[in-house]
């Protein structure tokens, strides 16, 4: 089974209108290689759910300059300017969620569940619209699962099969996500031989994995570049 | 300021640092929670950053940095002996679940029965809210800094909220620059006071109605 790609052939499976779950917190955990290839690719009118949109012109902030986005759903936008300024002039819609019921409704997604009641927004702008109801004792809001047709995710490295281990706290979002779409492409910095990896240290079993490619960023002083 | 007077967003920390036991699981929010480590001294108390980390160490030095590992400010962190790296969702249910001993949150204001704003300002764009109603919702403790009155010398500390609440549950303990405020049964309790105030004075700048503690210290400088 031969799961690598070319990060321009990846996106090509991405379709207009589609929802587009993308990994990492900030840029740390983000498919930079994809988003850049999103890019260049013609599908629009996308619905994204991340927890940021990147920082101006770079990550998914790069795709919000492009026109590609419709709809941001996350729980923190405010550090894009552009994400800011494309809200107020009415191009892009935004649902805002908490970070902790963000993560969980993608987890949800994922595990084939209808949904989850918690404590997190209740009584709060947040939770307008949303079903309250009290659980021995206390107050709780209904928030439904989140999925997406593809996810875009990074992780460190992927054997062969499609097993994925992450670095650090570029872990994030991404474990989750790869289990809450319908198809899943990992952005990789190495692939390695399968068997490479103790199977106690893998953190997404292949099973999750559909596409692999690999980030063309280096990294240099602790940061992802592109490389000279 | 005068000169001898110390930075109130400092002696906010060191207050909190005091407040922190040995052993406590914590996360500390962005503003002024982020200054607590350096007063902390040989306590040691375990950071949990909520992009999926226990056990933050201190800014490393410039070689050191790696931005694969950050705080939940975004910025380059490291890690103790004994951390643990896990995934979004499981920090999250580390602190619904009441996992985490103690958040310690700024806040824009807090009202007269403990509950606190600190995600939003009325008439501005609401984009942003990160972990701030998990965290609120879901710790064990809630210790809330914030200095006493804004930039214009309006209270914090106020009747009822004008900006938009962060959850229902109340602060445990609400600390400024000039006073230590417990909350119980839904009230303010004065516990501790800048020896340098009157009670008249605090009240002026203090919009809530509080109590006072039958054993208020006065010596909280």
């Amino acid at each position: 089974m031969n799961k690598y790609k070319k990060a321009d052939e990846a996106v090509k499976l991405i379709k207009s209108g589609d929802t587009v779950l993308v990994g990492g917190f900030g840029l740390s955990g983000t498919p930079l290689t994809l988003l850049d290839a999103l890019t260049h690719h013609h599908a629009k009118e996308l619905t994204v759910i991340s927890n940021n949109l990147g920082e101006e012109g770079r990550g998914l902030g790069k795709l919000l300059l492009s026109g590609q986005l419709k709809k941001a759903i996350g729980s923190y936008f405010t550090t894009n300017r552009d994400a800011v300024a494309a809200w107020s002039r009415g191009e892009l819609e935004i649902e805002l969620i908490p970070q902790g019921t963000l993560a969980e409704a993608i987890r949800a997604g994922g595990a084939g569940l209808g949904g989850f009641y918690t404590k997190t927004a209740v009584g709060t702008k947040l939770a307008e619209g949303k079903e309250v109801r009290e659980i021995d004792g206390e107050w709780y809001l209904f928030q439904k699962p989140l999925k997406g047709d593809v996810a875009l995710i990074k992780a460190a490295k992927a054997d062969k099969l499609g097993n994925l281990v992450y670095h650090r706290t570029a872990r994030n979002f991404n474990p989750a996500m790869a289990t809450a779409a319908d198809l899943v492409i990992a952005e990789v910095d190495e692939i390695v031989e399968t068997g490479t990896f103790h199977p106690e240290e893998v953190v997404t079993p292949h099973v999750y994995v559909d596409v692999v490619v690999r980030n063309r960023y280096v990294k240099k002083g602790g940061k992802y570049v592109v490389p000279s | 300021m005068s000169h001898h007077e110390q930075d109130p967003r400092i002696k906010i920390a060191k207050r909190v640092a005091q407040e922190l036991r040995e052993g406590d699981i914590v996360n500390l929010g962005v503003g002024i929670p982020t200054l607590i480590p350096d007063y902390l001294g040989k306590k040691q108390v375990y950071l949990q950053s909520e992009n999926g980390l226990l056990g933050m160490g201190p800014t490393p030095p410039e070689e050191k940095i790696d931005m694969d590992l950050i705080s939940a400010s975004k910025k380059p962190v490291s890690m103790l002996p004994g951390a643990s790296l896990f995934d979004s969702a499981d920090a999250f249910a580390m602190i619904r679940g009441g996992h985490v001993d103690v958040a310690v949150l700024g806040a824009l204001q807090v009202d007269q029965s403990g509950e606190i704003a600190n995600w939003a300002v009325p008439g501005q764009r609401i984009l942003g809210v990160g972990g701030a109603m998990d965290l609120l919702a879901g710790a064990k403790k809630v210790i809330v800094t914030l200095t006493h009155q804004t930039k214009n010398g309006d209270p914090k500390l106020v009747k009822t909220l004008t900006y938009p609440r962060t959850g229902l549950r109340k602060a445990d303990l609400i600390i400024t620059e000039k006073a230590v405020f417990q909350v119980a049964d839904g009230q303010l309790i004065l516990v501790e006071k800048d020896p340098e105030l009157t009670l008249g004075q605090l009240r002026s700048i203090t919009d809530a109605h509080f109590e006072i503690a039958a054993d208020l210290s006065v010596s909280f400088k």
